[in-house]
């Protein structure tokens, strides 16, 4: 069985545990530059505020103080990320982050009928731990796993928790209610065409003779069914949900600790992760950089750090993006340590056109901009005309301004000494 | 008077007993970071060689978050205006304890008293009065492990 557990509106939980008066409240946390909403509270969904809406436009609503809007405090953020990780970790040795509030929990080996109790277990624990709310779905395959999350956070009845087996008369119901849209990725041109095959939810996708699928549409559909009727078919990167990050990652072919060759992975991920990002036509907020030892050979050092920088701006320019990722890298590697795998990750993704310009752009940047779109698709088509790496990046300009309009950021009360919590 | 003090709005608190028995702190095997920044203590390498505070102050470092004193109120229990506190939010806070609490939307620390069997905020500091809890809307946030205090040198 694998667990898929999920944290519940992650940024706006963040900012709670910190601040109970937000408890409740309409929670928006802005892009870099305060220029869009990235994330939102269930509140703020209510009052119809989009993902990607220009703060500038929700600036009355703040003034009535009826919203609270922050700053993105990616350093908050990761640190409590890793502070999930670490509970789930307690339990299982394989635990997978798939983004920054997601990861998969591998149960390998355990006791199938303890499932809902240890699922419950996982939920209680990470909240009370680290005040982040979560919500567990768990089942045979990665694919039915989402799926039983998904039902986990939005049927109450469930209690945040949800174990799926395959063969379950609820598990039919389930999949009949779920639009194939709604299954892990499925992206939206496929449902179309499944559409005009009469195929329209999970159920009917499950049922469908799997090799037929595959020889009409693709590998990667066969396996979804498979993974529906309880085969797992999926390994961590298969199927990408490239709607919300890009991951990049590998493992190592043999543990390394020289920072040389980290420093060319990383460049080949975070190079890879800007190219995938420009051919979705998506913007970039920070970049998140992972290592990882090797948790079976408990007689080495164990050490698997990951941190977040910040951009200045969305952007989708490889060489903001790489410079970013090397300087996230320098900042988690210790010697000493040797490693298994590594890999980028690029969080909040915005669509392109809704980036929202600085006010205080000059034309400097504008032009800027433009020569860096011209350069990124000069770069991605001879890529694509000679093969993949024919034009690679060295390291990337070390100038970049770290500076940022961070007006609304709370305090960074678990990374910084000047910025604890204060109490009476 | 009989006491059914245990309304939802406290529920995260222990049912009060007039002696709490002895509870086994949990000892994890720490491979995790110092609690700080997100990284395990390089020092944890030399087990044995050297003595390593964070090993020593905090037994849950996915738990244990750092807060800063501020105000006289705790200073009857030692805790001074800039000391620094170890929080530790896995444990199941008992009478006793000195506590992190949500009280009305404000984050205070606080010893968590039975006074006459009903629970109340205690201050270290005959200037603020226990606060009842059992009317409030009140939770726990954490339970003070420790308190470090630096002298001016």
């Amino acid at each position: 069985m694998i667990g898929l557990v999920d944290c519940n509106n992650f940024y706006a939980s963040c900012e709670r545990v910190f601040d109970p008066r937000l408890e409740g409240r309409p929670v928006g946390v802005m892009s870099n530059n305060d220029g869009c909403v990235i994330a939102r509270s269930n509140e703020l969904k209510a009052l119809g505020v989009e993902m990607g809406t220009p703060a500038f436009q929700l600036q009355p609503l703040v003034r009535e103080g009826r919203i609270h809007l922050l700053s993105s405090n990616y350093e908050l953020y990761g640190d409590m990320s890793a502070r999930v990780r670490e509970v789930l970790e307690e339990y299982s040795a394989g635990v997978e982050p798939y983004s920054i509030d997601e990861m998969f929990v591998r149960f390998d080996g355990f006791d199938r009928n303890s499932m809902l109790t240890l699922s419950r277990t996982l939920h209680r624990n990470v909240r009370k731990f680290t005040g982040i709310p979560v919500c567990v779905g768990v089942a045979p395959t990665r694919t039915l796993a989402k799926l039983a999350n998904r039902a986990a956070k939005k049927r109450p009845e469930f209690g945040g928790v949800c174990v799926l087996e395959p063969n379950e008369v609820g598990t039919q119901r389930m999949l009949a209610d779920t639009p194939l849209g709604d299954v892990w990725g499925v992206g939206r041109r496929l449902v179309e065409r499944l559409a005009l095959q009469g195929l329209h939810t999970a159920w009917d996708l499950r049922c469908a003779d799997p090799r037929a699928i595959g020889q009409r549409y693709s590998v990667v559909l066969e396996r979804t069914a498979r993974e529906l009727q309880g085969t797992p078919c999926f390994e961590m990167n298969d199927a990408d949900d490239a709607r919300q990050r890009i991951m990049t990652s590998r493992s190592f072919g043999r543990m390394t600790g020289d920072l040389n060759e980290l420093r060319d992975a990383i460049r080949q991920h975070a190079q890879r992760g800007a190219e995938k990002l420009r051919h979705q036509g998506s913007l970039t907020c920070a970049v998140l950089v992972f290592l990882k030892s090797n948790r079976h050979r408990p007689d080495l050092p164990q050490y698997s750090p990951s941190t977040i920088v910040e951009l200045p701006a969305p952007t989708n320019d490889s060489r903001e993006i790489l410079a970013a990722a090397q300087q996230a890298l320098e900042h988690i590697y210790l010697r000493g340590y040797r490693f298994m795998k590594a890999g980028v990750m690029l969080l909040d993704l915005i669509d392109q056109p809704r980036e929202q310009l600085s006010l205080l752009e000059s034309e400097d940047d504008i032009a800027r901009r433009e020569r860096s779109q011209q350069l990124m698709a000069t770069l991605d088509a001879m890529n694509q005309k000679m093969g993949r790496g024919t034009v690679r990046l060295g390291v990337a300009r070390p100038d970049a301004a770290w500076q940022l309009r961070c007006a609304h950021r709370s305090a960074r009360y678990t990374t910084n000494w000047q910025e604890l919590k204060r109490l009476r | 008077m009989t006491v059914s003090a245990a309304q939802p709005s406290h529920a995260s608190l222990a049912r009060p007993h007039p002696a709490p028995e002895p509870c086994a702190l949990p000892h994890p095997h720490i491979t995790g970071r110092a609690g700080i920044s997100g990284f395990p203590s390089p020092a944890e390498d030399y087990a044995g060689r050297t003595l390593d505070l964070n090993e020593r102050l905090i037994k849950r470092p996915a738990a244990t978050f750092f807060m800063t004193v501020a105000g006289d109120s705790m200073e009857g229990f030692g805790i001074y205006e800039g000391d620094t506190l170890v929080v530790d939010r896995s444990i199941d806070a008992r009478p006793g304890h000195i506590v992190v609490a949500l009280v009305e939307g404000e984050v205070v620390v606080k010893r968590y008293e039975l006074i006459g069997q009903r629970p109340y905020l205690s201050s270290g500091n005959a200037l603020y009065p226990p606060v009842a809890i059992f009317d409030l809307e009140c939770q726990v946030w954490g339970v003070v492990r420790s308190v470090i205090h630096e002298y001016a040198v």
